[in-house]
């Protein structure tokens, strides 16, 4: 089945089985490797994408949802608080194994897009979604303070 | 372009550390022709660069990349072990980089193991004094071709942030202007490295040199490497441990688009697809009847029992001082525990993964290996091809926690097989979440029975103490490590207690079954640290002593370390043995960690408020790692403590698929952290498990403060609350 939408502002036309997750979509047949797989149930977040400008969770999201959609991934970030979510993880060295993070990068970046001055609690209930094996969730919270500040400024 | 007998002088000299030596079948032979592996899986590097050893890189842009031989899986080695050859090198922090050192024993065996390999914390340790003189080596080189090029003595030259200068006349040049001058001069055999007292970058906060990469995406790890014409395979285990195929029906299977091939190998069944999706699919559509006759079919809920019963007896004896059954009759006082400790899935972000590609009589292969060494030998013996032939890539890894180092390779001959039940091409092997958690290599149940007696005023006089618990290292090559059939990873932590006790006993009863275990981070240390440091605060507790001051007065002088950790943490935490406090201190892989955790009670869930951790792991190198590395250890065992258990069913079937029912702490459940590095000059230890064991014991003991309840059975939170 054909299916057309768009991904990181550019219209692409892919033809797979209509069951397919949109995580594997962009993976397999697009090479967008940004955006990780890690449990395939919807309760890691590492395969979070922005769809319509919010975070979704492209491993469970079947492709044929998306037609006519507008996907973004952690390739595609652009706005000023994608890039101050970015520059904020980099300032704290957030990421360990960092595998996660492109997932985290996705939900920080539609937080601070929603809501510029998060409080911790607005912060753990937007990235409650969101595992880290290697437990960052300490520096994840700090590095959203940081980057709030920054668009702030 | 160097001498080679004069390099191999200088790598032999540097081999600083314990070599344990662990030998393995056929690897001698394997190992005298890595030689052309390392050839064949560097790849290129630009024409010009200076290699003035196995580890350093120096191109004509100046860029000097680190061959880092210690897999990164966030613990921080691309960053630390870069730090230890810029200090010497006298680089600028900016132009360094890290790459994954090639598969080649020889070359970059851990000096700790003598394979090439990661684990036990001992990255930083086993390279510390090797990575230095790496980047002496390198610097001496440099100096010498200056002093020819600008026709000075050498003693006149400095090297300051990547640039040497000769200041009376005048002249300087970059790293990146000498590469092709230096590559001429011969490597000094042992060039002395710098005093402490003259780092400039070691003990500083120098910034990741992996933080843009992951925050970006841009970070490659094995899940995205697709090369021409891949085919994804998934396989269908055995639902029960230790079962074998009897037969299997793909017909359904090769039904749905997408899917090429169902083939039978030793683990199981494979399906292939042109993409993730459709091995997916297709692995659901197969029918498979199994052999369940050598399989485990115990519920964990009996193996508790038999293991509870085994935690009765005294076990093989692993420790004795004084006569503590004796004491035990004698003591005015006596108080007895059961632990019980579930299996622990370790979970990483990236499941397990693995790219075969065969070309005929040779392959590449492409995974997050944590012991290359096993891995490498596994995969030619599984391929039937020599190792010459054969260049294993070791890739940034989604974490491990120790799962990724295993001594039966099983992954990477699962890979293997898969790969070569297809043939030539490439295949990319993954492992779905349901497959990590039900494929076991788990941190081994496990029952302490524990013990202890008081006289009239309080003293401890007696600890009697018997550990129940399966060998991680028996029928592994790793077996050899055992010393008179007594596994250290069983009881490690348990058999010299930093607490003068006249009369201690240990003794562990091997326990069997066809679960697969691993270490777990920490390993041991995972259940003997909250065994150890929740007795030690009960009977503390009924002699009438303050859980601080309790431990201090029965450490000797040969404990200053774990003394120090521990007052450090006490006075972070303002530590007065207030209600809903714990403490406790670990000493494990020779580090030191002491924390104070304090808890209240949400609704009968225990909820971490604070933690204030004092760490001793002598020279820190990175002090942000080392925080990092203590946050990541608390969150990682808080986890355990609260949420985690894998428990096997009737019938033996692991009742745990995905995250949904092994639950992982969250970041709303993360508490707030404070981290304290105690100053030290001693050679650094690792940081990667230390900062796991103290959390478990120390939140017991703060809800036992708080709530009056004891924590005998792990996790916390009984797992039909989670």
């Amino acid at each position: 089945m054909a299916i057309t939408f768009t991904v990181n502002g550019e219209e692409r036309r892919v033809d797979v089985d209509p069951d397919t997750p949109l995580l594997w979509v962009l993976r397999d047949a697009l090479r967008l490797t940004g955006t990780k797989f890690g449990c395939g149930i919807a309760q890691c977040g590492a395969c979070t994408v922005h769809m319509d400008g919010t975070p979704r969770r492209s491993c469970v999201t079947p492709i044929s949802a998306v037609e006519g959609s507008e996907i973004t991934t952690i390739e595609g970030l652009q706005s000023a608080e994608a890039k101050a979510v970015q520059d904020a993880w980099i300032g704290i060295d957030v990421p360990q194994c960092g595998y996660c993070q492109s997932g985290q990068v996705m939900s920080a970046t539609a937080l601070l897009e929603e809501n510029p001055a998060p409080t911790d609690d607005e912060i753990d209930a937007a990235m409650a979604g969101n595992i880290c094996r290697c437990a960052t969730y300490h520096r994840i919270r700090q590095a959203i303070h940081n980057a709030a500040k920054t668009l702030e400024g | 372009m160097t001498n080679q007998s004069n390099r191999r002088a200088f790598l032999k000299g540097t081999g600083a550390g314990l070599v344990v030596g662990v030998m393995l079948p056929g690897m001698a032979k394997a190992t005298q022709k890595s030689g052309a592996t390392a050839a064949l899986a560097t790849g290129d590097v630009a024409k010009g660069t200076f290699s003035p050893n196995a580890f350093i890189r120096i191109a004509p842009d100046d860029t000097v990349t680190v061959l880092i031989k210690h897999i990164e899986f966030g613990q921080g080695p691309y960053t630390g072990l870069s730090t230890l050859v810029a200090e010497e090198l006298d680089a600028d922090w900016g132009q360094m980089r890290a790459t994954a050192a090639p598969t080649d024993v020889t070359l970059y065996a851990n000096t700790a193991f003598g394979v090439q390999g990661t684990g036990g914390s001992t990255a930083m340790p086993n390279s510390y004094m090797q990575m230095r003189k790496a980047g002496a080596a390198a610097r001496a080189m440099l100096v010498s071709a200056a002093a020819d090029r600008f026709d000075v003595p050498a003693t006149e030259i400095t090297v300051t942030k990547g640039v040497l200068r000769h200041e009376a006349s005048g002249q300087s040049a970059t790293f990146g202007d000498l590469a092709e001058a230096a590559s001429q001069v011969e490597p000094p055999v042992d060039p002395p490295v710098k005093d402490a007292k003259d780092f400039t970058l070691i003990g500083t906060d120098v910034p990741k040199v992996d933080s843009r990469a992951k925050a970006t995406g841009k970070a490659e790890f094995t899940l995205d490497v697709y090369r021409e014409g891949m085919l994804t395979a998934t396989v269908l285990h055995p639902p029960k441990f230790g079962a074998t195929l009897k037969s299997h029906d793909g017909r359904e299977a090769l039904k749905i688009p997408g899917v090429v091939k169902v083939a039978a190998v030793p683990q199981g069944v494979a399906v292939y697809g042109e993409n993730t999706f459709a091995a997916l699919k297709g692995r659901a559509a197969i029918t498979a009847e199994w052999d369940d006759s050598a399989a485990e079919t115990r519920s964990s809920d009996q193996m508790m029992t038999e293991w509870t019963e085994a935690a009765q007896g005294d076990g093989n004896q692993v420790a004795r001082r004084g006569d503590a059954k004796k004491a035990l009759g004698e003591a005015a006082t006596t108080h007895e525990v059961t632990l019980k400790f579930p299996f622990l899935a370790h979970t990483p972000m990236e499941p397990l993964d693995a790219v075969v590609e065969l070309r005929g009589d040779e392959a590449e292969i492409w995974m997050g290996s944590q012991i290359q060494t096993i891995d490498h030998g596994a995969i030619a013996a599984t391929l039937g091809l020599p190792q010459d032939k054969i260049a294993l890539h070791t890739m940034l890894a989604g974490g491990s926690f120790g799962r990724r180092a295993t001594g039966d390779a099983h992954f990477a001959v699962e890979a293997a097989s898969v790969a070569k039940a297809r043939g030539d091409g490439a295949t990319k092997l993954l492992w779905t979440r349901e497959d990590d958690l039900r494929g076991g290599y788990y941190r081994p149940l496990t029952v302490h029975r524990m013990k202890g007696g008081l006289d009239a005023e309080g003293k401890i006089t007696a600890w009697d103490h018997t550990i129940a618990t399966q060998s991680i290292m028996a029928g592994t090559p790793f077996e050899m490590m055992m010393k008179d059939g007594l596994d250290p990873t069983a009881f490690e932590g348990a058999q010299a207690l930093p607490y003068t006790v006249p009369n201690h006993r240990l003794g562990w009863a091997q326990m069997k079954s066809p679960v697969p275990v691993l270490w777990w981070r920490s390993v041991g240390h995972t259940h003997t640290g909250h065994a150890v440091e929740t007795f030690i605060d009960e009977l503390l507790e009924k002699g009438g002593k303050d859980a601080v001051d309790g431990r201090l007065a029965l450490m000797d002088d040969s404990y200053a370390r774990e003394a120090a950790v521990l007052e450090r943490a006490a006075e972070m935490a303002g530590w007065s043995g207030q209600k809903g406090y714990g403490v406790a201190v670990v000493k494990s892989f020779d580090s030191y960690v002491a924390q104070v955790a304090e808890v209240e009670d949400r609704d009968g869930i225990p909820h971490i408020r604070n933690v204030w951790c004092a760490v001793d792991c002598g020279v820190a190198v990175n002090p942000n790692v080392i925080r990092a590395q203590m946050e990541g250890g608390i969150g990682y065992g808080a986890s355990a403590a609260l949420f985690d258990a894998i428990t096997l069913g009737e019938g033996g079937i692991v009742q745990q698929e995905n995250w949904d029912t092994y639950r992982m702490l969250r970041i709303n459940e993360m508490p707030n952290i404070e981290v304290s590095i105690i100053d030290s000059q001693e050679n650094p230890t690792g940081v990667g498990e230390p900062g796991l064991p103290p959390l478990s014991p120390a939140l017991a003991n703060a809800w036992r403060s708080l709530t009056g309840k004891r924590t005998d059975t792990l996790p916390m939170v009984p797992i039909a609350q989670v």
